[in-house]
């Protein structure tokens, strides 16, 4: 039997703010326990919360960028419970009036193409973080609340995906968006992105949905992947073998490969939401709206239909062009030098890809725009062969001098004097008689070796088309 | 005798230099201790910190540095207000022993203005309760008649104005319980417009509700205080900004074509005694020039159980935070985490407040959540309405506080139903936001005092403020016998 496969997905993103939601205290990742805390974010009897505006704004932007309504009525509620990480026993976060709803999310290309759509993004608190003694002595737990408070907008799909492939195309989609408007780091290893799974598979075509389940604990996209893959096929023996579905929480184990249910008792919650009192509701004018939305910088997938429309870049170039918005703007800086885009796209994504560990990080390499363009236009000229270049790009990157001084300096210049060239030939053809004769009797491979032969003997200087145009009038 | 003397006397009189802030604390500390014993009004009381503050504060007067003419007169404050160093219980076992780390914006501002803190008043627990039965720490008698309640929850901080212990206190009136306490004790009471006062440091009961006024010996006390108190604060994104166009020399008393709303509805349920007294007010405010207009308060009957649903779902989740974590009491028993909760709640809470956060938790579970919760917030919009539609015409609304005066200490303590009916015509003042005062309109025939509610609408704090000095002007001074 062959089943369909049902995914949607709750993701939360940290909003990049400087402080948290309700209160003044610092987001920053990494702090000793408890040492970004206030009577506020502690939930001390008698505080009170107070918006951050920053919040709001990044969370509407999100919410443009990704297609969705902005509501222009929306409010704050509170969910009960209890947990010692949860210092109020409520979570403030958004219940039936979200700052965001609808909108989509594309993936696939061409024919293939896929609108994944978004149920709605909302804003909350983050709770603290429960720290457990490995210690059998110790046996205490331990809360840390710097997370407390910290801003997060959950962003939550309709069950649209249907393969561990589209949700990871979904997901690349989503975080590239988020961190092209900067409105979250999305870095899952410090927690600033976290995924929940939603999973059920249902005979194919049926239109009856199967139980869920609901997969957490993944620290990556690949992780995620891998869980659902898990997921599919664990589901898919037990639907074969007639057993039922049971709809519970599982965690993905990295070091088993492997899902576990989480065994919490099968008592459904009853959160009691209710709109939280202390907190007005959240009224978006026309003109707030439309100020960010004049303020949205170009997205990922426009920019990319861009750069192949007007750069005649490769769909591939462009889309690696174009996943971080700090290498695109690299990369149009240095065609804006009067550079030809294919071949600084080329360069980039050859050479320069390689030399950094982070493309985000770009701003901070040691080659600019303006000196790339340079060493660009000295292979243009015929100033050095491709080949030299990547030396003095090497040389830049760890000197940070300019490509012309790199050339000047150590002799890079490359031999276009004709004669030179040919007394170079000369010698290369009475040194190898045996490869001269055969490219004269028509083996035109055999001008590979020669050339190479002169490029070796001019240590890289020679200009290549040049050697290769002697050698034919010479031997033909 | 200084503890008789009102704010603004005791004001005056330091800025005359006749008297020290030492001479009046000490006043206060003989009085607090004579009587405090019996009446229970304080909490928390220490005279070696009162007679240090004074001192500095007289200091600061001797060398030109007072912070206010306010500057070394000692205030109480009810103890659900948060006093950095200080411990703030709640009148609850639960907080028996918290001490904030940071103050209420209303304290600050007292202490901005040189203001002492006298001590924590008692109150009913978490400000549940209006009788002031419900404190961890004893009842609180009231001083007109000691075998009687001196109301609540704000009954510490009227009984301490009431019996000279204090010349003014912050009380906090969720569904009267600054006004009902003031009227049962012969002082004066007012209920801000919620928003008016910032509500960062109050511990929350009903943050919707939820406001903090002044009790006080006069009018114009409650007018200074309340001049002080006030403002918008960016701590509390549910306070706003508004005139305060009502100082104590602004206000002549003067309601002369005033017209005043009086409806029937509210003398339902009320003692002979009681009426008989509001309508001879009423009638001398007539006399005055003001103009008495009939007016129908048709949602007032729904007041009570709307209340008791949006105040108890509230309660419910504001309340969920003390759980033996973080702070306040820990059951020593709990091994588990379930057990840790259920044991720390069931041993620190007090019956009254279990009562209202079971009820509230009902109210807004699934599955009930419409019938109750959602059905209540369209009947308070109502009731807005009601008082919306009633303001177009009159100035304020007269009524009485309690349907009846003080009544005897253990009488009503096991009938919560009948306990919760009293507080009918202070209610709807809460779920309308608008302010109402209580001031002393006259005496039952056993002595108790009985006090007339003026509410007017949304930031009209200098109208109500106004018809309470002509209150205060034409009906006897009501105070205690010792």
């Amino acid at each position: 039997m062959k089943f369909d496969v049902v995914i949607g997905l709750e993701v939360h993103a940290q909003v990049n703010t400087k402080t948290k939601i309700f209160c003044g205290c610092s987001t920053e990742f990494g702090a000793d326990a408890n040492t970004q805390t206030c009577p506020v974010c502690l939930g001390l009897p008698g505080v009170l919360p107070v918006l951050n505006e920053k919040v709001l704004e990044k969370s509407v932007l999100a919410g443009l960028a990704m297609n969705c309504d902005i509501n222009r009525y929306s409010k704050f509620d509170r969910k009960n419970y209890f947990y010692p990480d949860l210092p109020k026993a409520y979570q403030i976060s958004q219940f039936d009036k979200p700052i965001c709803i609808g909108g989509y999310i594309r993936v696939g290309n061409g024919e293939n193409e896929k609108k994944i759509r978004l149920n709605r993004i909302h804003m909350e608190e983050d709770a603290g973080k429960s720290i457990h003694s490995d210690d059998p002595a110790v046996a205490k737990s331990f809360v840390d609340f710097n997370r407390t408070g910290v801003p997060l907008m959950e962003i939550v799909s309709e069950p649209d995906m249907s393969s561990a492939s589209e949700v990871y195309e979904y997901l690349t989609n989503l975080k590239q968006t988020l961190k092209y408007i900067n409105v979250s780091d999305c870095n899952m290893e410090e927690g600033s992105l976290r995924c929940d799974v939603n999973i059920s598979l249902k005979p194919e075509g049926s239109e009856k949905l199967g139980d869920k389940v609901e997969i957490k604990n993944m620290n990556s996209f690949k992780a995620v992947k891998a869980a659902i893959e898990y997921e599919i096929s664990r589901q898919t023996e037990m639907l074969e073998d007639g057993e039922k579905i049971v709809q519970e929480t599982r965690l993905w184990n990295p070091d088993k490969n492997r899902t576990y249910s989480m065994r919490s008792k099968e008592e459904a919650h009853d959160y009691r939401y209710f709109p939280d009192p202390d907190l007005p509701p959240v009224i978006c004018s026309e003109e707030y709206i439309s100020n960010l939305r004049n303020s949205l910088p170009e997205l990922p997938e426009a920019k990319k239909n861009r750069f192949t429309a007007e750069y005649g870049l490769s769909d591939y170039d462009a889309g690696v062009l174009t996943s971080v918005r700090q290498l695109a703007g690299y990369f149009e800086e240095v065609i804006k030098l009067g550079i030809n885009p294919k071949k600084c796209s080329n360069w980039i994504t050859s050479e320069l890809l390689g030399k950094i560990e982070d493309a985000e990080k770009i701003d901070s390499f040691s080659v600019r725009p303006a000196s790339l363009a340079k060493l660009l236009k000295l292979i243009d000229d015929d100033t050095i062969s491709g080949k030299i270049a990547k030396t003095v790009f090497a040389e830049m990157i760890e000197t940070s001098q300019e490509a012309d001084d790199i050339v000047e300096k150590k002799g890079l210049r490359q031999v276009t004097d004709t004669a030179e060239i040919e007394k170079i030939i000369d010698d290369i053809i009475a040194a190898n008689p045996q490869p001269a004769e055969d490219f004269k009797n028509g083996n035109d491979k055999a001008i590979g070796f020669l050339v190479g032969q002169a490029m070796k003997l001019s240590q890289g200087k020679a200009n290549p088309q040049i050697v290769n145009r002697i050698i034919t009038d010479k031997l033909r | 005798m200084l503890y008789s003397k009102s704010v603004i006397e005791l004001s005056k009189m330091l800025e005359e230099k006749r008297i020290s802030s030492v001479e009046i604390a000490e006043s206060y500390i003989s009085r607090i201790e004579k009587y405090n014993k019996e009446i229970n009004a304080y909490i928390t009381f220490n005279p070696e910190q009162l007679l240090k503050d004074a001192a500095e504060s007289d200091q600061r007067r001797s060398s030109g540095k007072t912070k206010s003419s306010f500057d070394g007169i000692p205030v109480a404050v009810k103890d659900n207000i948060s006093t950095a160093g200080i411990r703030t219980t709640c009148g609850s076992k639960i907080l028996e022993n918290f001490i904030p780390p940071y103050n209420a914006a209303v304290y600050q501002k007292l202490c901005d203005n040189g203001f002492l803190l006298l001590g924590k008043t008692n109150m009913d627990e978490f400000a549940m309760g209006s009788t002031n039965e419900s404190s961890f720490f004893g009842p609180v008698k009231n001083p007109h008649d000691f075998s009687c309640v001196p109301g609540g929850s704000s009954g510490g901080s009227a009984a301490a104005v009431s019996a000279m212990m204090a010349p003014a206190a912050l009380g906090s009136d969720t569904g009267g319980s600054i006004r009902q306490p003031a009227s049962f004790c012969g002082v004066v009471g007012m209920k801000p417009t919620y928003g008016k006062v910032s509500r960062f440091g109050l511990v929350a009961y009903a943050s919707s509700l939820d406001q903090i006024g002044p009790i006080t010996s006069t009018v114009d006390d409650a007018a200074a205080m309340l001049e002080i108190i006030s403002g918008k604060d960016g701590r509390d994104s549910t306070s706003m900004h508004s005139e305060n166009d009502f100082s104590p020399a602004e206000l002549d008393g003067n309601i002369k074509g005033m017209k005043l709303g009086v409806s029937e509805e509210y003398f339902r349920g009320a003692d002979e005694e009681t009426a008989s007294i509001i309508r001879k007010t009423i009638d001398k405010l007539k006399n005055l020039g003001a103009e008495i207009v009939e007016i129908s308060m048709k949602m007032n009957d729904y007041a009570i159980p709307v209340y008791y649903l949006i105040a108890t779902a509230e309660a419910s989740s504001n309340l969920g935070r003390y759980d033996g974590i973080k702070y306040g009491y820990h059951s020593p028993a709990a091994g588990k985490l379930s057990d840790l909760y259920k044991l720390t709640r069931n041993e620190g809470f007090g019956n009254e407040v279990k009562r209202r956060i079971m009820l509230g938790t009902f109210a807004l579970s699934s599955g009930y959540y419409d019938a109750y919760y959602v059905k209540a917030l369209k009947c308070r919009t109502l009731i807005v309405e009601d008082f919306k539609n009633a303001f177009k015409n009159v100035d304020a609304i007269i009524s009485p506080v309690s349907p009846v005066p003080a009544f005897k200490a253990g009488e009503k303590i096991n009938d919560p139903l009948q306990m919760y009916l009293l507080d009918i015509l202070t209610i709807s003042a809460n779920l309308a936001a608008i302010p109402g005062i209580s001031v002393p309109a006259g005496k039952t025939g056993s002595g108790l005092p009985v006090g007339i509610q003026i509410m007017g609408n949304h930031f009209e704090e200098k109208k109500i403020l106004n018809i309470a000095k002509a209150v205060e002007a034409v009906s006897e001074k009501i105070s205690v016998d010792f």
